[in-house]
């Protein structure tokens, strides 16, 4: 097949988008959407990467800190968000062996976290609106500093995020517990019951246990999506809070900022980010990791009932473990500190080694296996959140929070290597577990391309995280910048590694591309010839050079 | 007092030590999962000894910290230990007003930073000339930001902001205008 054919057609003509039902269509758009803004994220970083080692002429301080702000926020919610929600919309009803409960409402949250990350993300570079993520009181509402309209079109575009999340949350729940048309009536309680972990609890103090009626993942799905209910609540009521200031600022009244406690709202800010960080990734990721585990190996989680009870514990971590955010905060009370910064968090070194374990344990009683993408990704996402988890551990410290807060090490070895190597490298290993089924059965255009994802992607991410460490631990701040060249040694090897990143992905995108072509991408965006709420066509379709065998439909 | 460089290179150590464990770790068991195995499953026991060996390094980690770090005791009693010498410093449209051009202090003093903002929320960092950090604490306006830190070294320090506070706040540096003085001096 010529060049120009593979990129029209994809890689042998496999993929046909006609023969995509409507939900392999949802799925795949949220995919291409959360890779789109994945690649905005890895450009705006590269950007600040270059910026770090020397300022780019035309690029002026207050565009960097734009771009600074808008980078994780595209990153959470443009990519990791669109991501995530697309898999877990199908991979619920898949796991429940029961259709979705809204198709529309999914379409419908993909359209608005398209919509929402770009309206913030344009309104953060054509205003310079930066109050960075953090958003400490009363920086956002600084109309000294920033353009009262590009701030209220920035808090509008999160606005909409947090809408299509609610609508990703209320379609999670409903999906578990709904009876679909012509089926015998659900227990919806019971069903919700044990999704959220409150069967499994009573099984503890019970000698009749009973039956765990939603799978382990859906469990996973479902006590994440808690913290991103409660999460979208805390970002909704700051988000009007800080709206109202600036319609009182358009209208000409100048609203007092003292009346908003700042360490009040710093409190509360974080109780509900840490929700996402410490709260919704890392049970998302857990549940991933043991999807994943046992679909590569075909064999049942090793301590799977361990495991189930280790996922509420995490939720109920999560809420607990704000205050290590506010160790460096003087007037934050000691007992907080020590609790909640300190004790609990500590708690998170448990929760997540003993999912490392537990999935590294299942791979392991199912050997050989053979090093597929799917399980080499896996790998480096195990890998990235034992190099980042204990590093996040070793800043939650009061003593070295002393002389860690704020620097490079907090969003290098943590945070970068948490979200670049633990969280992407997973999605990555999903994505590929996921590809034949959501595309009928298309074939990867080329497995050299993979594996220099692989091995890009991990070299980079580990690297950059790396070098941005050493440079924090010599006192290079973070949400900062040095014009002199202070730090640029380490700036200049992280920027090396970054793009490594930006190739690893480069290359992963070009391989999806050549894998479904041109016209299979476009394809994926039309409306599908299938009206139904199957998840996979009933009867694939034949393809010249392949027999098909006959898969059921899930209903 | 031992001094923050001294803790950040035993950090280092131990973190790298532990990194490249890691790395050799995922490595192997990379290697050896392709390999035939006898298919057992990993016994239990070995699953709760580790349970159990986090648990006690995710305590222990504070409690040997603040065994070893003194200025973690020092900071939460700091409302009970007398100051040798305090400095009220206030901040607003990001400038640093200090109570004097330098701030002289003598080595082994009890020195208390007493910072206040006016406005936004910023940071309160002490630097070394090589920019490496000594100490920081958060400065939230409305509330008492107090740090408590003793040098036992003497040498030339620069103020800096160690919190985001708009495009303006990058540039929120005092070069060396904290001089710790031998006490013979």
């Amino acid at each position: 097949m010529s060049y120009i054919k593979t990129l029209m057609n994809g890689e042998q003509g496999l993929f046909k988008s006609d023969s995509l039902t409507r939900m392999q269509k949802i799925t795949l758009r949220f995919v291409v959407i959360g890779l789109a803004y994945y690649g905005f994220a890895v450009i705006e970083g590269m950007v600040m990467r270059l910026y770090e080692v020397k300022p780019i002429p035309g690029i002026a301080p207050n565009q960097f800190f734009a771009i600074m702000t808008a980078h994780p926020l595209v990153g959470i919610f443009g990519s990791t968000y669109s991501i995530v929600f697309g898999a877990f919309l199908f991979l619920v009803p898949f796991l429940m062996k029961k259709p979705l409960w809204s198709i529309r409402m999914a379409n419908w949250t993909c359209i608005l976290l398209a919509v929402g990350t770009f309206i913030m993300w344009s309104a953060g570079f054509v205003s310079h609106y930066a109050p960075l993520y953090t958003l400490y009181w009363p920086l956002p509402a600084d109309f000294n500093q920033f353009s009262v309209w590009g701030g209220t079109f920035f808090i509008v575009g999160i606005a909409i995020i947090m809408l299509g999340t609610v609508f990703f949350v209320i379609n999670v729940f409903k999906t578990i517990v709904y009876t679909p048309d012509g089926w015998a009536k659900q227990p919806a309680g019971a069903l919700l019951g044990s999704a959220l972990g409150v069967s499994g609890f009573r099984n503890l103090f019970s000698r009749k246990k009973k039956e765990h009626l939603v799978p382990l993942p859906v469990a996973a799905v479902a006590r994440g999506t808690v913290d991103v209910a409660f999460n979208a609540a805390i970002i909704l009521f700051t988000g009007v809070l800080i709206l109202v200031y600036m319609v009182g600022s358009i209208l000409g009244y100048d609203l007092k900022e003292s009346a908003v406690d700042a360490l009040l709202y710093k409190n509360w800010f974080w109780w509900g980010l840490d929700l996402i960080a410490d709260g919704l990734v890392l049970i998302f990721v857990v549940g991933t990791w043991y999807l994943l585990a046992t679909m590569i190996t075909g064999k049942k989680l090793f301590m799977e009932n361990i495991a189930r009870a280790a996922l509420l514990v995490e939720l109920i971590v999560s809420w607990t473990v704000w205050s290590h955010h506010l160790l460096s905060d003087q007037a934050q009370p000691g007992m907080l500190k020590v609790a909640s910064g300190e004790m609990v968090t500590a708690f998170e070194l448990i929760t997540q080694g003993l999912a490392f374990f537990i999935t590294l344990a299942t791979l392991w009683s199912a050997r050989p296996l053979k090093m597929s993408n799917p399980l080499k990704f896996l790998l480096g996402g195990l890998m990235g959140f034992a190099l980042a988890v204990p590093a996040g551990i070793i800043q939650a410290d009061i003593g070295l929070n002393r002389i860690l807060h704020n620097t490079q090490w907090v969003i290098g070895p943590h945070v970068h290597v948490a979200v670049l190597v633990g969280l992407s490298m997973t999605l990555y290993s999903a994505i590929y577990i996921l590809l034949p089924i959501l595309t009928n059965g298309a074939r990867l255009y080329s497995q050299k391309l993979a594996d220099f994802h692989f091995w890009a992607h991990l070299a980079g991410g580990i690297g950059m995280g790396a070098f941005m460490g050493m440079a924090g631990l010599n006192g290079m701040l973070r949400r900062s910048l040095y014009i002199n060249g202070e730090f640029n040694i380490y700036m200049i090897l992280a920027a090396i590694c970054g793009t490594l990143l930006l190739l690893a992905f480069l290359a992963f995108f070009y391989n999806i591309v050549m894998t479904v072509g041109l016209k299979g991408v476009i394809g994926i965006f039309s409306p599908a010839k299938d009206k139904t709420t199957d998840l996979i066509p009933a009867v694939k379709v034949s393809v010249k050079e392949t027999e098909y065998e006959e898969i059921p439909a899930i209903h | 007092m031992i001094d923050s460089k001294e803790v950040l290179f035993g950090q280092t150590l131990v973190y790298t030590c532990y990194a490249l464990v890691i790395l050799a770790l995922m490595a192997w068991f990379g290697y050896k999962i392709t390999k035939p195995g006898n298919n057992n499953p990993v016994k239990a026991g070995l699953f709760y000894t580790f349970v159990g060996f986090l648990t006690v390094l995710g305590v222990s980690l504070h409690i040997i910290t603040y065994n070893t770090i003194p200025w973690t005791p020092m900071d939460m009693d700091r409302a009970n230990i007398k100051a040798d010498k305090v400095f009220n410093i206030t901040v607003a449209s990001h400038q640093f007003q200090l109570p004097s051009e330098k701030l002289i202090i003598n080595c082994h003093d009890k020195v208390l930073f007493n910072v206040s903002s006016g406005d936004l929320t910023y940071g309160f960092g002490i630097f070394r000339s090589d920019n490496s950090m000594v100490c920081q604490m958060q400065v939230v306006p409305g509330h008492k930001n107090d740090l408590l830190w003793q040098f036992d070294k003497p040498g030339i320090y620069s103020i800096r902001s160690t919190e985001y506070s708009g495009p303006a706040g990058y540039n929120m540096v005092l070069k060396d205008v904290v001089e710790v003085i031998s006490s013979d001096e």
